[in-house]
């Protein structure tokens, strides 16, 4: 058996020991296992959609690159822009609906209440129920015969003929937004609450010393204070709003004559049913630049102090 | 105290589900003297993994079962059956499809195996040893089969969908009996209206009952999509005139139409809210089942009424049998395909579907499942008057598209509700269409 030379040994030793007690390259190695997990389960997803988005891949057949065709297509396509539309109508009108009540109900919450426990669990009901679920529960209230809406209103004696919530463009996309912010709420303000709990009552105190009234105490203590976790939960509620599918695709498909088309339902309506598969996740590449801008206004728009971008502050 | 183990649940479980399907003594014993005989020979340790839509009616289930059974007893194959919703099968098919793996055998919905055709096994010898022993295939099942000369999927069965109405209301309308004419028809819906009493049809992006009928009122007038060289074609006069008559027509419908999915027409005839809609046989069996007699004794099926094309224009969907090519068992697929079409299992499928699905080979025509309920009898001529939706034009990627992405229904849809004019609405088909026709 050949032995090695003992300076080649100690040598090699000497080097590995060097490389393990070296910071940079153990931060590395200990972020070696999330950078694959990112890259087999994102970045690879990600890629592929945006190259399939580049062919005319179709479900069943191989496609070839064909460039841009997909977006000039697209771009002359008055249903995709009839659903950018609606997707920027259904995001900004949801969410802020969403961020209004859900602020007031986490603040009601966060009072001294009796059944304090039993009351935010309530809360959390329309987040619990599985969102097929509450998609067929609206389903069944929108319904243009038989919805519990127009029947009470009509028992009431306050209109004659029921509603057609679903039927017309306008009231449609009021409904499936009115269905979205009802599921929604719950997670801003359950989040929001958990917000509210950090803020030291002795803020407060000292502010109603000084005679700060009920506004101003909000004005300078609570909603400075409660930034960082708005930022973070209008984040994730823009993103959720962004990409639903479940609630459209249930109640109305999409219809009546698209009006209620998200991107995210025009996508899989194009790509698994029509087989499109090219053009479909061209529509999905699509919403990444709507969704980036709305991450970055939150992260930049909204988490304005230094400490909350990794700074110091002043 | 007596345990069981996961296996023992298991095992109970497999054989309560069979349970209520088992093969009869009677037919197992058809069933083998039939595998004897038969020119497709099961290869050594064969199986088979079936993959079907969720069935529509528990006695069609029980009866496929069955045969599937004695299938299993007489050849020693064993066939596993999944299930899925016709959403999720399609993808599932498609995919299988693309990686060459999956079920053996897909019974699918519309003209997928034409998206695929090189996934398919060629079947041409099962088609022709059916059709020449069953009195030949209706021509809509040739056109579903075939391409070209091959033969590449088992058109199985056609699932009809015609008016359903309400007689006493029709009557009242100044109709003895159902128009069979457009001109009539669009009369009585408005004198429907009129007697409070008014009808309606899925405008919303229902795949079944607002493709059919949507379909019918665009062929009815003379309208297509493409002509026989796949030319969009749909920018015509022919159309604008069928949308003109959408027009009209959407005016008598009950005011919520245009969100209505492929359920909401089922519920509102049932309800007595409609007096007229389009559907398959499932109001009837629905009203039937529930002892809804008052419903069930008032209404009746209609044939769709025949417009200025002065032909039957009508669109039914097909439900075809897809061989995968990629099946280890080539042979015993084939059995279990042909002995399922064979005169006494294809009976009691048709029996067990109580009209909701039709024959495609001509010699079920006199099947009593039509006469014995005379209500029925409508339903028996699916495939007859049946155009395949890719009318003039081939079955395809293209036709398959356009029919997913609702172009027909959202025309028909805009022009009905007058979100649209008839023009508007044809030139925008007619550019989305071409999106997918161009080669």
């Amino acid at each position: 058996m050949a032995s090695v030379p003992r300076e080649q040994v100690s040598y090699d030793t000497s080097r590995r020991i060097r490389l393990f007690s070296n910071r940079n390259f153990l931060g590395f190695l200990f972020m070696v296992p999330a950078g694959l997990i990112l890259l087999v389960f994102l970045t690879y997803p990600l890629g592929l959609g945006i190259w399939l988005g580049l062919t005319d891949v179709k479900v069943g057949r191989p496609g070839i690159f064909v460039g841009l065709e997909n977006y000039e297509w697209l771009f002359r396509d008055h249903i995709f822009w009839l659903s950018v539309f609606n997707t920027m109508l259904y995001t900004v009108v949801a969410s802020i609906v969403k961020f209004a009540i859900g602020l007031w109900l986490a603040m009601l919450l966060n009072r001294h209440l009796p059944f304090k426990a039993f009351l935010r669990a309530i809360v959390l009901m329309p987040f619990i129920v599985p969102t097929v679920l509450s998609a067929l529960a609206f389903w069944w209230i929108y319904d243009s015969q038989d919805s519990v809406i127009s029947w009470v209103l009509i028992e009431m004696g306050l209109i004659e003929e029921t509603i057609d919530f679903l039927g017309q463009p306008n009231s449609a996309r009021a409904s499936v937004i009115a269905a979205n912010i009802w599921r929604g709420i719950p997670f801003v303000a359950i989040t929001l609450l958990a917000g509210l709990q950090t803020i030291s009552p002795s803020l407060y105190e000292a502010a109603i010393i000084d005679g700060a009234n009920e506004w101003q105490r909000f004005r300078s203590i609570t909603y400075p204070l409660l930034t960082p976790i708005i930022a973070v939960v209008m984040t994730f509620s823009v993103l959720f709003t962004f990409t639903d599918f479940q609630l459209i695709w249930v109640m109305t498909r999409g219809g009546p004559i698209n009006a209620t088309h998200l991107m995210a339902t025009l996508s899989y309506q194009r790509a698994i049913i029509g087989g499109a598969l090219g053009e479909g996740a061209a529509i999905a590449t699509a919403m990444i630049p709507f969704l980036l801008a709305a991450i970055l206004f939150s992260y930049f728009g909204l988490q304005r102090r230094k400490w909350q971008q990794g700074g110091r502050d002043d | 105290m007596q345990r069981f183990s996961r296996r023992d649940i298991l095992k109970g479980s497999a054989s309560l589900a069979i349970g209520a399907a088992v093969a009869s003594p009677a037919l197992i014993q058809s069933a083998r003297a039939w595998a004897a005989q038969s020119q497709w020979k099961p290869e050594q340790g064969a199986e088979l993994r079936l993959l079907r839509w969720k069935r529509f009616v528990k006695s069609e289930g029980t009866a496929f079962q069955a045969s599937v059974d004695a299938f299993t007893k007489a050849t020693g194959v064993p066939v596993r059956i999944d299930s899925e919703g016709f959403e999720d099968l399609r993808p599932k098919a498609a995919v299988a499809a693309n990686i060459g793996s999956g079920p053996d055998i897909i019974w699918g919905i519309h003209a997928d195996a034409h998206l695929y055709p090189d996934a398919m096994m060629d079947v041409s010898d099962v088609c022709n040893y059916l059709g020449g022993k069953y009195g030949g295939w209706y021509p809509i099942a040739e056109e579903y089969g075939k391409r070209g000369d091959k033969w590449i999927n088992v058109p199985f069965t056609i699932s009809g969908n015609f008016l359903n109405y309400r007689i006493s209301h029709m009557n009242k309308a100044g109709f003895e009996k159902f128009p069979d004419n457009t001109d009539d028809f669009l009369k009585l819906m408005q004198n429907l209206k009129k007697n409070g009493t008014p009808g309606g049809f899925a405008l919303g992006n229902a795949s079944g009952d607002g493709n059919a009928w949507t379909h019918w009122l665009l062929w009815s007038h003379g309208g297509k999509m493409v002509d026989e060289n796949e030319n969009v074609v749909i920018d015509s006069p022919e159309t604008v005139a069928a949308l003109e008559y959408a027009r009209e027509l959407g005016k008598t419908f009950i005011p919520g139409a245009a969100s209505w999915l492929d359920g909401h027409n089922n519920k509102a005839f049932l309800q007595g809210a409609v007096s007229v809609t389009n559907n398959g046989i499932s109001i009837y069996a629905a009203a039937v089942r529930e002892g809804m007699t008052e419903i069930a004794n008032d209404m009746d099926h209609a044939f769709y009424p025949v417009g200025p094309a002065g032909e039957p224009t009508e669109f039914h969907v097909m439900f075809p049998m897809m061989l995968y090519k990629h099946t280890k068992y080539p042979n015993a697929a084939k059995a279990l395909t042909t002995w399922l079409m064979e005169k006494d299992r294809y009976n009691a499928f048709l029996q067990g579907s109580v009209g909701y699905l039709s024959h495609t080979m001509k010699a079920f025509q006199d099947h009593p499942v039509w006469t014995e309920d005379p209500k029925r009898l409508v339903y028996r001529d699916t495939a007859v008057r049946s155009r395949s939706f890719a009318h003039a034009g081939k079955l395809g990627y293209a036709a398959s598209s356009v029919l997913a992405d609702f172009v027909v229904v959202n025309m028909v849809a805009e022009a009905a509700t007058g979100a649209k004019t008839p023009k508007e609405a044809a030139a925008d088909a007619a550019r989305r269409a071409e999106r997918y026709y161009r080669v």
